[in-house]
């Protein structure tokens, strides 16, 4: 299997950002002494992420090129009943790219914090979280077995709630992360039981020994009923596994912590919240793809749910104000579209879409950092407006990650995009059809929403000096002591943007070049080639979708140019005309729709009330449960019957029985005599 | 009329109820109450010599021996708390020794 990859040279992978964040977390902060400073931590911690990145593009060209496979176990960590918890690796065409994806998007934020970060007093231990998180994620993607994964998994999940909860002093920030952190337990609970459905039937936590059972599994039935209905065990399972996904992945229903967790810093948002974490889920589906092969109603229900999210998360794009937000919901809907991907059985595409998004959205969030940065901390866009003229690169950057988020032709978003679309439209599956509408709608969408964000940034009148709240607002609260320094050194003070440094504007130059042009490079290979075909199982009989799209395809060219006259590349210039029209041309357009469409605009405001419903429904179910098993069971059964109760009866005996110690030798002597005499009687007499 | 068994075991027999009787009446002195229990053994070590004596075997003298032997080392110990007792309550009187009262 492993022809010139070497265990220790994997091993390095993720070892190294751990050494650096080791190095940053202990020396670099108050709990190691603040040994090191800012600069030997951030050298420490780029080090570390730049040579996991070499190390890993190394292996992508070995396992593209050379066709070089590993999946070995490294350490074998303990046996239970037979089961086997091992650290290993797999490495094939999925995990070599999500590695370099990683690596790459982890350097560029690295890069990109010097800057983002210079004036908070928690730069070292930024940097040792988001090194950290590297070092977990890679965990995650090169795990050969479930164990692993899942250590990966709650891993990543740690290290996003440290980083949402970056700032702990802001109220706001400790409430998202806690928010983050509980919605995330809600899908781990399902991702549990799904490795545990697997490893009680499989005997294993190898993915190779789990899909080699995997034509056992799907003749087995689930031993109970589910809602009164048969159900097969794959099926559970797969449903299981996925529900940790939908949890990771900010699916719906479990997606509302993801726009919440835009209080931490920014290029933690562009990171983990847009570029890697949040595709775990897409990533583990794919990569379990032999077990839902052999589950349609999973892909039913995959389809359904990402379907909802593509759509109706990009509506709240539509609404919101905060530049972040709109990028949060974006993330969110793109993620749909991955989800829906997986439903249809395309899951390369889905991976494709992965990594074309985790490069534009890395790159636009960035781009959105760094207009925060140029702006003072502002992050409201009702207040921006000709920021163009101001900072020419990330004006640039941001129009060619828009571009390649709405799907413009030849950039990488285009590929995934329409392949997705068209995955769908050749899906056969009874929830296609929704599914192909909702994506075909978002594509609508997601350009409206984008390029209002971008007439509103970069064009139009500057309205700086129009925000009520400005340097008052709630966003910058952390800020505050940091502001009058700030905008002390150099920056004039006159509120106008300028240019970020070249630390910012660097990584999302170099973001920019993949956002472009790697859809078109990749997408043959990817798709249609041999590069993923031994890590995704499909069966073309039932599911032909990725099969008909493969016979569709003649080349990255024709598939520009055919796109050109189809509907979603229509619909995605009707999104940015009309964001055009309405935010350029005439404001007036938003205002009229805003008065006659209030009821709509209430509903999306509220974000459909879901954050209402988990607050006084579910929150308060469960607080009401927990209040009742308190008082009921703790205070009463526990506490009362048992704890109390029970002392209560000992003392009660113990009152009585004290009365017969009097304490006088002679009653002692007496009770002994008689016992004795008794005993005497019993057996001389009684007892013949 | 010569001796027999009955009349050691009698002899046995009153000395056990004499210091059981001494245990009960007294109520003034400790050591009467150590003297009581001595003589208890005693008695049961009258029992024994006159088993032994009258079955022929010497195992019953044996034991006579080991339980002067514990007799001695337990009236010791009693007697050594019996002078701490004293050292702190200042008393040795058996009614008002009744600190194990529940």
């Amino acid at each position: 299997m492993s022809t010139n990859l070497s265990a220790c040279t994997l091993l390095a992978v993720p070892l190294a950002p751990l050494a650096g964040s080791a190095l940053a977390g202990i020396l670099g902060t108050h709990f190691g002494g603040n040994l090191i400073g800012r600069r030997c931590s951030h050298v420490a911690t780029i080090l570390g992420v730049l040579v996991a990145f070499i190390l890993s593009a190394l292996t992508f060209q070995s396992v593209a090129f050379e066709g070089a496979r590993f999946n070995e176990t490294i350490y074998e960590w303990m046996v239970v009943g037979g089961l086997k918890m091992e650290i290993g690796f797999m490495i094939d065409g999925l995990t070599a790219m999500m590695m370099c994806v990683v690596t790459f998007v982890s350097l560029m934020v690295h890069l990109y914090t010097i800057g983002y970060m210079h004036e908070d007093e928690g730069y070292n231990r930024f940097f040792s979280y988001i090194s950290l998180f590297t070092f977990s994620m890679l965990m995650l993607v090169m795990s050969n077995n479930l164990l692993q994964l899942f250590f990966g998994w709650e891993a990543v999940g740690l290290v996003s709630y440290l980083l949402i909860g970056f700032w702990f002093n802001k109220p706001t920030a400790i409430f998202a992360n806690m928010k983050a952190f509980l919605v995330n337990r809600v899908g781990d609970f399902g991702f549990i039981l799904g490795i545990g459905l697997l490893a009680a039937y499989t005997g294993s936590l190898n993915y190779t020994e789990i899909f080699a059972k995997a034509p056992e599994l799907a003749k087995i039935e689930f031993p109970w009923y589910i809602f009164g209905q048969d159900a097969m065990l794959v099926t559970v399972i797969g449903i299981c596994l996925f529900i940790g996904a939908m949890g990771k992945s900010a699916q719906f229903p479990l997606h509302v912590w993801l726009p919440d967790s835009m209080e931490g810093p920014t290029p933690i948002s562009a990171l983990i919240h847009a570029a890697t974490m949040v595709t775990a889920g897409i990533f583990m589906v794919s990569r379990m793809s032999p077990i839902y092969e052999l589950s349609d109603t999973a892909l039913n229900f995959i389809m359904v749910i990402g379907s909802i999210t593509a759509l109706f998360m990009g509506f709240l794009g539509i609404i919101q104000n905060d530049i972040k937000r709109v990028v949060a919901y974006s993330t969110l809907s793109q993620l749909g579209y991955m989800t829906v991907a997986l439903g249809a059985s395309a899951y390369s595409v889905a991976v494709f879409h992965l990594m074309t998004h985790a490069f534009f959205k890395a790159l636009l969030f960035l781009a959105a950092g760094s207009v925060i940065m140029g702006l003072h901390h502002n992050q409201d866009i009702r207040w921006m407006g000709g920021v163009r003229k101001y900072m020419p690169i990330t004006w640039l950057t941001s129009l060619l990650g828009t571009l390649a988020l709405i799907g413009t032709p030849l950039f990488s978003g285009f590929y995934s995009k329409d392949s997705i679309i068209e995955a769908v439209e050749f899906s056969h599956l009874p929830a296609a059809h929704f599914a192909h509408f909702a994506v075909m709608a978002g594509v609508f969408v997601t350009s409206f929403y984008s390029f209002r964000l971008y007439f509103l940034v970069f064009h139009g009148k500057e309205r700086y000096d129009q925000n009520p709240d400005a340097h008052h607002g709630h966003h910058d609260d952390h800020h505050d002591d940091h502001h009058a320094a700030h905008d002390d050194h150099g920056h004039h003070g006159d509120g106008k943007p300028h240019e970020s440094p070249w630390v910012v504007t660097v990584p999302l130059m170099l973001l920019a070049i993949p956002s472009v042009l790697i859809g078109y490079f990749t997408i043959e290979p990817m798709l249609f080639g041999d590069f993923l075909k031994d890590a995704i199982t499909i069966n073309a009989e039932l599911h032909p979708a990725v099969e008909t799209l493969a016979e569709e395809f003649h080349g990255p060219v024709a598939m520009a140019e055919h796109a050109l006259t189809s509907l979603p590349f229509l619909l995605a210039l009707g999104g940015a005309v009309t964001a055009w029209y309405m935010y350029l041309i005439n404001p007036a357009v938003p205002a009229f729709f805003a008065r006659v469409l209030r009821p709509l605009i209430v509903i999306l405001e509220n974000k459909y009330f879901m954050d209402w419903i988990n607050e006084n429904i579910l929150a308060k179910t469960a607080r009401g449960l927990g209040l009742g098993l308190w008082k009921g069971g703790d205070r009463g059964i526990i506490e009362g019957a048992v704890v109390n109760l029970s002392w209560k009866i000992v003392g009660a005996v113990a009152g009585v029985v004290r009365r017969f110690q009097t304490g006088y030798l002679y009653h002692y002597a007496f009770v002994m005599i008689a016992g004795v005499l008794a005993f005497m009687t019993y057996f001389v007499w009684l007892a013949k | 009329m010569s001796l027999t068994l009955g009349h050691f075991l009698s002899l046995g027999a009153i000395l056990f109820a004499l210091s059981v009787v001494g245990i009960f009446l007294n109520r003034k002195n400790l050591i009467v109450l150590l003297m009581a229990i001595e003589l208890m053994l005693l008695a049961v070590n009258m029992n024994f010599v006159a088993f032994a004596h009258y079955l022929g075997d010497l195992n019953g003298q044996l034991f006579v021996f080991f339980i002067l032997t514990v007799a001695a080392a337990e009236s010791a110990i009693g007697l050594a708390i019996l002078v701490l007792l004293f050292r702190n309550k200042s008393s040795i009187n058996v009614d008002e020794l009744n600190m194990l009262k529940g």
